[in-house]
């Protein structure tokens, strides 16, 4: 698959702390790419890092081909974790000149700007101060002026922070529509629940360094324990030569098989002595996979 | 360089928009002008004719002036004045008992009127006393003689000129006030600005469009237009109020208008002569050089120190040893002043760190070219240095969130 952005063998020591060592990720193109790990592993430097904020020690950062460059700033979106506004100034000369700073011109952006003004009906905000907004409106505006100049690669550090139930759910359309439409997402996040629903390649990093990559299916295949579970009506079920009992509690069995032997061999042989409510195979969550991985690096 | 402007434009634009700026620049010189005019005018305003009796024993002759006024009164009219004034049409009554006068009022004499019956009296009794020893007024008059020394200054290339100690003092005190004023204001201005960028975390996605280098220079150069914009709309401001001024006063006074025609080419030529030895383009031109070197470095000191802090309320550790050159500077204008060519003045002028506001004093006085070359080329180096030092600092400072700064932090972003 194309890649959108490398990050190979990059390190950025700051004084005799370590953000990040060997950091590693390949970004397909299209992907909406999961960037996982603890506070403290190195993902806002990393981050920092592709958006030519701070310069890595050592590495290289290739972006779409080449090695990343200051002319391209103006084809990434960045949404920081700690990310505000101009408390002072009006919200619709703030977002224009947040646009004219991306490169945009004065024109395309007030258009572009209207356009997604009105997408997200916030029209009537325009000359209000941003003091006079809620947070969750003030991220809405902080949304629009990371994605208004249409960058190939949008990065979002925590983007549902501060938003309520709602509005975080139209935020999670919007980003999707724009993943549709072939834009590239990074996510970074510690909340696993968005990571699963919306990520299709994750890169878990841990004590600056990336321990996991790849897309969350082989991820989770990896991490499979290859063990099923099994609830019965009530009828007990006995360890036989197809498979062995990890664990119990009441009706409900963990159960691994025996070298070789297949889930309809297993099926068959539970059908023998009881009836089955539910069988299926344990597949571990990202939430699993991300304190296992941490816990064993 | 297109951003750059982008950032001058924003920080100009809402720094002039605000009240408090519009507020300031209009009040201002209203506040100065008031505080000149004011007195004055309250002083002419004031003077009301006062009627001073004198008692019969005073036999001098006092002269009336434009708003006192004498008459003789009977003896037994004064001693009864002594003891009632309330009904008396008098604002005071001179008494002489012996040697000794005395001023009876039912109110607090004011020092004019005392101080000028007192110069008067003084002037009549001299005059009687001289005249007794048998000295001839005339001769006197005759033989007072009044000097007045004029300096001239022998320049390098022979030329002579005069020279004005006090035009001179003038123009280096009035010039090394506005530098030391013009530092203090925007370089906290600059500070604050940096602080508010960091504090409602927008810097962040600033400088993912461009450089921390460029949204430092940005905001420290907007500022420095802001100023300049205040400065000039005072002086115009200012113009505008004294002529102003003076036209309402032409009305009411007829006396300066007769005199006013012909004396302004007068007034020209004294100006002419007051400041002639002063070569007044050059410290024009060092004065913007020093105003705008000067401003721009320090300004570059208080952005580090903005970016360093999570609070305006934490700022005082570091801002400390950044104003205390400047406040020294500023303390040591007048004995620099007294002595313009002294080694305190030399080196104070050569220190970049002093040398904006105590050059600025020295220069009126004659200062070697080198001299002044020496100083001009300290401050671009160390402008230089130090914008480039305090953009160290700022690129790291203001990504740093939570944690308090130490020297010791701060010099290990300087190496990052």
């Amino acid at each position: 698959m194309n890649k959108l952005l490398i990050v190979k063998d990059v390190v950025k020591q700051y004084g005799d702390y370590t953000a990040l060592t060997n950091a590693n990720i390949s970004v397909p193109k299209g992907s909406i790419y999961g960037l996982l790990g603890p506070n403290g592993a190195g993902k806002t430097t990393l981050m920092r890092i592709i958006n030519q904020i701070t310069a890595p020690d050592s590495g290289e950062v290739i972006f779409d081909g080449k090695p990343l460059q200051k002319h391209h700033i103006s084809e990434i979106g960045y949404m920081p974790e700690e990310r505000g506004l101009y408390k002072k100034m009006k919200v619709g000369e703030q977002a224009l000149y947040l646009a004219q700073l991306k490169g945009m011109s004065y024109n395309e952006a007030l258009e572009k700007l209207k356009f997604w003004f009105e997408k997200l009906d916030i029209l009537s905000w325009w000359n209000k101060k941003v003091e006079e907004l809620s947070k969750g409106m003030a991220q809405k505006i902080q949304f629009i002026v990371t994605v208004i100049h249409e960058p190939k690669l949008l990065i979002f550090d925590e983007p549902f922070s501060g938003f309520d139930p709602i509005n975080a759910a139209i935020i999670r359309k919007e980003i999707l529509e724009l993943a549709e439409k072939g834009t590239t997402i990074i996510f970074s996040t510690h909340r696993m629940e968005s990571v699963e629903e919306i990520c299709d390649h994750i890169a878990l990093i841990n004590k600056s360094k990336t321990i996991l990559e790849g897309t969350i299916e082989d991820i989770k295949k990896q991490f499979t324990a290859n063990t099923f579970e099994v609830i019965t009506s009530g009828g007990e079920l006995q360890e036989n030569d197809v498979f062995t009992i990890v664990s119990l509690k009441d009706n409900n069995y963990h159960i691994k098989p025996k070298a070789g032997k297949s889930a309809k061999e297993i099926l068959e042989s539970i059908l023998e002595d009881t009836e089955i409510i539910s069988f299926k195979k344990e597949t571990p969550t990202m939430e699993d996979i991300f304190i296992k991985a941490v816990n064993n690096a | 360089m297109h951003k750059i402007w982008l950032i001058i434009k924003r920080e100009y634009l809402v720094r002039v928009r605000k009240k408090s700026f519009i507020i300031m620049t209009i009040l201002g010189p209203i506040l100065m002008a008031a505080l000149l005019i004011v007195p004055t005018f309250l002083a002419t305003q004031t003077q009301e004719e006062r009627i001073i009796a004198l008692n019969e024993d005073v036999n001098y002759i006092l002269e009336d002036s434009e708003f006192i006024h004498f008459t003789t009164i009977p003896t037994s009219e004064a001693e009864l004045l002594k003891t009632d004034f309330s009904e008396s049409p008098f604002y005071a009554l001179l008494y002489l008992e012996g040697e000794n006068f005395t001023l009876y009022s039912n109110q607090q004499i004011s020092l004019s009127v005392s101080k000028s019956i007192e110069r008067q009296l003084e002037q009549l009794i001299e005059h009687e006393k001289l005249k007794l020893l048998g000295i001839d007024l005339q001769m006197l008059e005759d033989a007072s003689t009044e000097i007045n020394i004029t300096t001239k200054i022998i320049s390098e290339d022979g030329f002579t000129s005069n020279s004005q100690a006090e035009a001179s003092m003038g123009i280096g005190f009035i010039s090394g006030i506005l530098i030391y004023m013009f530092i203090f204001m925007y370089g906290t201005m600059v500070m604050r600005g940096v602080i508010e960028e960091k504090t409602s975390r927008i810097v962040e996605v600033i400088i993912s469009s461009v450089k921390p280098f460029q949204l430092m220079m940005g905001k420290i150069l907007g500022v420095a237009l802001v100023g300049l914009t205040q400065f000039v709309l005072w002086i115009i401001i200012t113009i505008i109020i004294s002529t102003v001024a003076e036209l309402a006063f032409l009305d009411a006074n007829v006396m300066v208008t007769e005199m006013n025609s012909s004396d302004q080419s007068v007034i020209l030529a004294q100006v002419a002569e007051f400041t002639g030895g002063i070569n007044l383009l050059q410290i024009f031109l060092a004065f913007i050089f020093y105003f705008l070197a000067g401003y721009l470095m320090y300004s570059a000191l208080f952005a580090a120190v903005g970016s360093a802090v999570d609070t305006e309320a934490d700022t005082q550790q570091f801002v400390l040893p950044i104003t205390i050159p400047i406040i020294l500077s500023f303390v040591l204008i007048t004995p620099i002043m007294e002595n313009p060519d002294g080694t305190l003045a030399f080196w104070m002028s050569m220190i970049p760190f002093t040398s904006p506001v105590i050059m600025m004093v020295r220069l009126p006085f004659g200062v070697a070219n080198w001299e002044l070359s020496l100083s001009i080329g300290i401050l671009i180096t160390s402008f230089i240095a130090t914008t480039w030092l305090a953009g160290r600092i700022y690129r790291t400072g203001i990504l740093m969130y939570g944690k308090k700064a130490t020297y010791k932090e701060i010099w290990k972003w300087l190496k990052y």
